[in-house]
């Protein structure tokens, strides 16, 4: 007699599947926590001190925010890509190619689709942790509480969720890890920068702006600086809206091109 | 839903073809596994073996042909089937970093063994992986034999019905070897299926009840491995030694004669010699190898 329940017809999507992805990240993240907890926070909280301090001893207010109230909420964004995109497209890579993980997942009952829904997700829900981090640390140069800032995790949460789908899409598509890269040099950073983090996108070229709209990392920026200094209507449902279809999109790509890479 | 009746074997595949491009991994493979039995795919590396193993998991998906897993067709119903069959990669993929005993929870919950069991599941296959003592030893610290010991006792944790083994003892020392020789066949005394990849023949030799020899993506000759030997290399082989020049004379000679020769680099050895007609050699025993070489002209191993 197997010890498993298998007489019930399996279907997609399983709770079950994604329980067991999910358990096999938390089990290791034991082992790994410290690295991870230091590369997700540590480098946002150095940008956000080199530009509070560099920049802000120049400029006292931007857009109508003080510098610090300015950077200490934008800066939630470069976390997320920090904590989302890059351990997904690494980790994805290392799993896949050197280590063979994916391999023993598949050849138990969970499909691809299982498998990214339960990477991502466990992904996503760090980066909510991770991404209120620097907004921490800026509470202690000035940054005032408040209420708001308790959604603060739950956007990180959503952005990261997209962005750990769009680090397994990128891994999915790469065939050697140096192809990084090109993602890193010509996608990531771009974005991190023109997402109205350390300033606001109105300071830039027409074209650039329009191209910022596009940048889901300058919706989760505006969605996070109205969370904590009052939300401004329509045009954050218009943001949310932007981020869940960001999410949405690069889960479902990420499943298409991982299931292309190893289901041959 | 099939339950498994004595009659359904465990796994069957009937003209299986995978094309990597220009390439034809698998050509026509035919397969069965009788349910509690123990069937080895012998055949050098490129034979298509291992690609074989991944279309039993849906990891590989077929151009042509059928494949049913304990009554699942692939691979549509393959999550079924997977639920109720374990797996042992050839390469090791075990969580490194994480413990003997983290490994095997991690795997009661991918292949759903339900919480109450859990504990238990992971004793039972501590003790048939003779790991017990090794519980919280992290893998690394591990030697080769062990963690080969290690990926078995991860397939045994749902206890399936039925176990692929690709390349089990591929890279170990001979007395490891046999350790999970002995663990293998303690898994079919109990009644598991088994269908395991090899390229050593003494492998196949001792563990399977039924052998098929792989070649070029196809089954060449299918059968025990006894029966093979009879029926393709006869009783004894002569082993003839000498230089080359006498070797190649011994060749034509046996041609003529119409016999079946190998070349084994100091020797040549005539299958279904009979007396002899007279040529001076070592007479020995047949095996599988010489079945092998005779019916797909690699030599293996």
């Amino acid at each position: 007699m197997a010890a498993a329940d298998t007489s019930r017809r399996l279907h997609r999507l399983e709770a079950a599947a994604i329980r067991g992805v999910l358990v096999r990240e938390i089990v290791n993240f034991s082992s790994f926590w410290r690295s991870a907890t230091f590369s997700s926070t540590v480098d946002p909280t150095i940008y956000l001190l080199a530009f509070g301090f560099g920049f802000g001893a120049l400029v006292s207010t931007v857009a109508g925010y003080d510098y610090i109230d300015f950077v200490g909420t934008g800066i939630v964004a470069t976390t997320v890509l920090f904590a989302g995109a890059f351990p997904a497209m690494y980790g994805t890579f290392v799993k896949a190619t050197f280590q063979h993980t994916y391999d023993a997942i598949l050849s138990a009952p969970v499909d691809v689709e299982e498998l990214v829904t339960g990477e991502v997700l466990w992904v996503g829900a760090r980066t909510g942790v991770f991404g209120c981090v620097p907004m921490l640390v800026a509470m202690i140069f000035g940054l005032d509480p408040s209420w708001g800032m308790l959604l603060v995790p739950f956007i990180a949460a959503l952005a990261g969720l997209g962005w750990a789908s769009t680090g397994v899409f990128i891994a999915a598509r790469s065939k050697a890890i140096e192809t990084f890269s090109y993602w890193q040099s010509g996608l990531l950073t771009p974005m991190f920068l023109v997402a109205g983090t350390f300033f606001p996108l109105s300071e830039l070229p027409q074209w650039a702006q329009i191209l910022g709209n596009f940048n889901p990392l300058f919706h989760c920026v505006q969605l996070v600086r109205h969370a904590v200094f009052g939300f401004v209507g329509w045009a954050d449902v218009g943001h949310l809206a932007f981020l869940v279809a960001f999410a949405l999109i690069m889960w479902r790509l990420a499943i298409r091109f991982l299931e292309k890479r190893l289901i041959l | 839903m099939t339950t498994g009746e004595i009659t359904e074997p465990a796994l069957v595949v009937r003209g299986a073809v995978k094309r990597f491009g220009s390439l034809t991994a698998v050509a026509g493979l035919d397969l069965e596994v009788p349910a509690g039995s123990c069937v080895g795919l012998l055949g050098p590396n490129g034979a298509g073996k291992s690609t074989t193993m991944k279309a039993l998991t849906a990891q590989v998906l077929l151009d042509e042909g059928e494949i049913r897993v304990l009554g699942h067709e692939l691979p549509a119903d393959s999550k079924q089937a997977r639920a109720q069959m374990g797996v042992v990669p050839q390469l090791d993929n075990l969580d490194t970093t994480l413990t003997v005993e983290q490994n095997l929870l991690v795997f009661t919950h991918l292949y759903r063994v339900p919480k109450a069991q859990r504990r238990a599941a992971i004793d039972r296959a501590l003790e048939i992986a003779t790991l017990a003592d090794r519980r919280d030893t992290k893998v690394d610290a591990l030697s080769g034999g062990m963690r080969r010991r290690l990926l078995i006792a991860r397939a045994l944790l749902h206890q399936p019905r039925l176990v692929l083994l690709d390349e089990p003892t591929v890279g170990l020392d001979p007395q490891v070897r046999q350790e999970l020789w002995a663990l293998i066949d303690r898994l079919r005394s109990e009644g598991v299926s088994i269908l395991m990849s090899t390229h050593y023949i003494e492998e196949a030799e001792r563990l399977c009840d039924r052998v098929i020899i792989m070649s070029h993506g196809t089954s060449v000759a299918v059968g025990h491995p006894r029966d093979l030997i009879a029926e393709h290399a006869g009783a004894e082989a002569l082993e003839v030694y000498g230089p080359p020049t006498r070797l190649a004379e011994v060749e034509a000679f046996a041609r003529t004669q119409g016999w079946s020769t190998r070349r084994t680099g100091t020797s040549v050895a005539i299958l279904h010699a009979g007396d002899g007609h007279g040529l001076d050699g070592e007479r020995r025993v047949t095996n599988l190898e010489d079945v092998f070489v005779l019916l797909t002209g690699e030599e293996i191993s």
